[in-house]
């Protein structure tokens, strides 16, 4: 990739992640900060490419690891923050018991 | 697979992953928006495998895949709520673990071919991963409450941590120009005990924001690892979380009333503090349950405080259930939300809406605050620091300058607490002396459960 693409990548970015949370209420920074730690999980792609072309055992097996890690991060994350979100659920009319 | 059509359907999920922080943003999109989050990992993920080039090992990386669904998803779901901020913690550990690793097998492959751009971000993705995976089991043992959730300041400490950051760096440049494996293990055991040294004097109350930046550290990871594996998808998914970590960690500091500096250089500046004079008896007033009922009766407005001791005794529906009672006789009824209340801003407001607490009696603290003097009754349940005046008037102590809801403009104060014991931060509370404070002591739910029943023979 030339570098020029690269850093226009992630100068923009950037800028788009500034943008997006600039402002939020105190109430979702907790599932806010879950959701953006599940999709860093998406390192599992990079793991799953190393492993992928791993050519000793000792590479295999870091590999496996980071597959092992990078899916609990994934998975777990994206399930534990729409568990926290599911409490959010707007409840219409009448009481419940 | 073609690589263009590859890498636009990189794209795609990066667009997902845009849409998704959008949406975390406001309550109603929230949860729409992480799905989409969750979409869009899962698209990138199942078209990595049309993008492999080799197919050796496909057994092992569905085996990994597969053992780590058999651990994440039910961790995820059977974790009771009150233990949710140390599994986000978690979370975010192993995903800088996992960049780590992937940065180390990039560089035993990197080779004679390598850029020195490649080496300087392979090295960066490997200090920096594993300083958010050591930083982030510290902070999980201090909400487990493993260890001491007090800031952990040893003599000289500082000199340790400088020394500490002054040889990773010297490290990396050896790395970077010997390119040898037992360097870089070396490299990595520094970063290590980085993390360590750099979370240790990080006093519990200020966990949460130490979790949001190394948050924002493991995205940089990512979007490192994005370039050496030429992957747009992890460049825009890395540097989002970057960035947006970056904010929120702000966003969390200011509503905290801390200065994002002093908590995280803290481990420069802080020196080992006198405790002050603990042990020392004064005389407090303490209550029986009929008695705090007879206050609450006969208030017109009563202002519940929650804080995490009300979650750990799993009393939110006993709490819900006075509540209730009270506004059946007529009693103005809200609950004070402090926004740190629970582990982390927001916890309190998930634990609560569990046990169906409709959610318009939930008061944010600028909104209670102004009301507490017209406040007959501020019922503290299991909280401490975030009613603590220390925070208004003694400069110094570590809560100084965090925001309180102010129940000390309150007629009256109940407080539930199991002991004397101070609150998360280990400080000592004036307010528990003042005598139009009442103590109820025992656990939350088993009294307010006595409160209830005196409430109902009224």
């Amino acid at each position: 990739m030339q570098p020029i693409a690269v850093i226009s990548i992630f100068v923009l970015a950037v800028f788009v992640g500034f943008e997006v949370v600039s402002k939020v209420s105190s109430t979702l920074h907790t599932p806010l900060m879950s959701g953006a730690n599940a999709i860093h999980g998406v390192i599992l792609v990079g793991a799953i490419i190393v492993a992928d072309e791993a050519t000793s055992n000792l590479e295999l097996g870091l590999a496996v690891a980071a597959i092992v890690l990078a899916t609990i991060n994934v998975v777990g994350g994206f399930v534990v923050t729409d568990r926290m979100l599911e409490m959010f659920k707007p409840k219409k009319g009448g009481e419940q018991k | 697979m073609s690589n263009f059509v590859y890498d636009l359907i990189g794209l795609g999920a990066g667009v997902l992953f845009i849409l998704a922080l959008k949406g975390l943003s406001h309550p109603k999109t929230a949860r729409r928006g992480n799905l989409m989050g969750a979409a869009g990992a899962t698209v990138a993920i199942i078209m990595v495998f049309f993008h492999l080039k080799e197919h050796h090992n496909l057994g092992w990386i569905f085996g990994a895949l597969a053992f780590g669904l058999a651990v994440g998803v039910p961790a995820a779901r059977k974790v009771q709520m009150t233990n949710m901020p140390q599994l986000v913690a978690l979370f975010n550990g192993v995903g800088g673990g996992a960049a780590a690793l992937v940065a180390i097998v990039e560089y035993l492959k990197l080779g004679s071919t390598a850029t020195t751009a490649e080496v300087i971000f392979t090295v960066f993705t490997v200090v920096v991963g594993c300083v958010s995976f050591s930083g982030s089991i510290i902070t999980f043992l201090k909400l487990q409450e493993l260890m001491t959730t007090r800031p952990v300041v040893f003599p000289g400490g500082r000199f340790v941590i400088a020394a500490n950051l002054a040889a990773v760096l010297a490290v990396s440049v050896w790395v970077v120009n010997a390119l040898g494996t037992n360097p870089l293990l070396i490299l990595a055991a520094l970063s290590l005990l980085f993390g360590v040294l750099f979370v240790l004097p990080v006093g519990g109350a200020d966990v949460p924001i130490v979790i949001s930046l190394l948050n924002a550290f493991t995205g940089l990871t990512v979007a490192a690892s994005g370039y050496v594996l030429d992957s747009t998808l992890l460049i825009i998914a890395g540097t989002l979380v970057g960035a947006s970590g970056t904010i929120l960690t702000r966003l969390m500091a200011e509503a905290m009333g801390r200065s994002l500096f002093g908590t995280l250089f803290g481990a420069f500046t802080a020196k080992p503090q006198a405790q002050a004079a603990a042990g020392e008896e004064r005389p407090v007033k303490s209550g029986s349950p009929e008695d705090v009922a007879i206050l609450l009766n006969y208030a017109r407005r009563v202002v519940i405080v929650p804080g995490f001791g009300l979650a750990v005794a799993q009393a939110q529906h006993t709490v819900r259930e006075m509540a209730d009672l009270l506004i059946s006789k007529g009693i103005d009824v809200a609950y004070g939300i402090h926004p740190v209340a629970g582990r982390m801003p927001g916890h309190m407001n998930v634990l609560l809406a569990e046990a169906n607490v409709p959610y318009e009696q939930l008061a944010e603290m600028d909104d209670v605050n102004p009301t507490f003097g017209q406040t007959d009754v501020a019922i503290v349940i299991g909280a401490n620091d975030v009613v603590n005046p220390a925070a208004e008037n003694t400069p110094g102590c570590p809560i100084y300058g965090m925001p309180i809801l102010k129940v000390s403009d309150a007629a009256n104060i109940i407080f539930l607490k199991r002991s004397m014991r101070p609150g998360f931060a280990g400080i000592e509370n004036e307010l528990l002396y003042d005598p139009k404070t009442t103590l109820l002591f025992g656990d939350a739910k088993a009294s307010l459960t006595k409160v209830v029943s005196a409430l109902k023979g009224l």
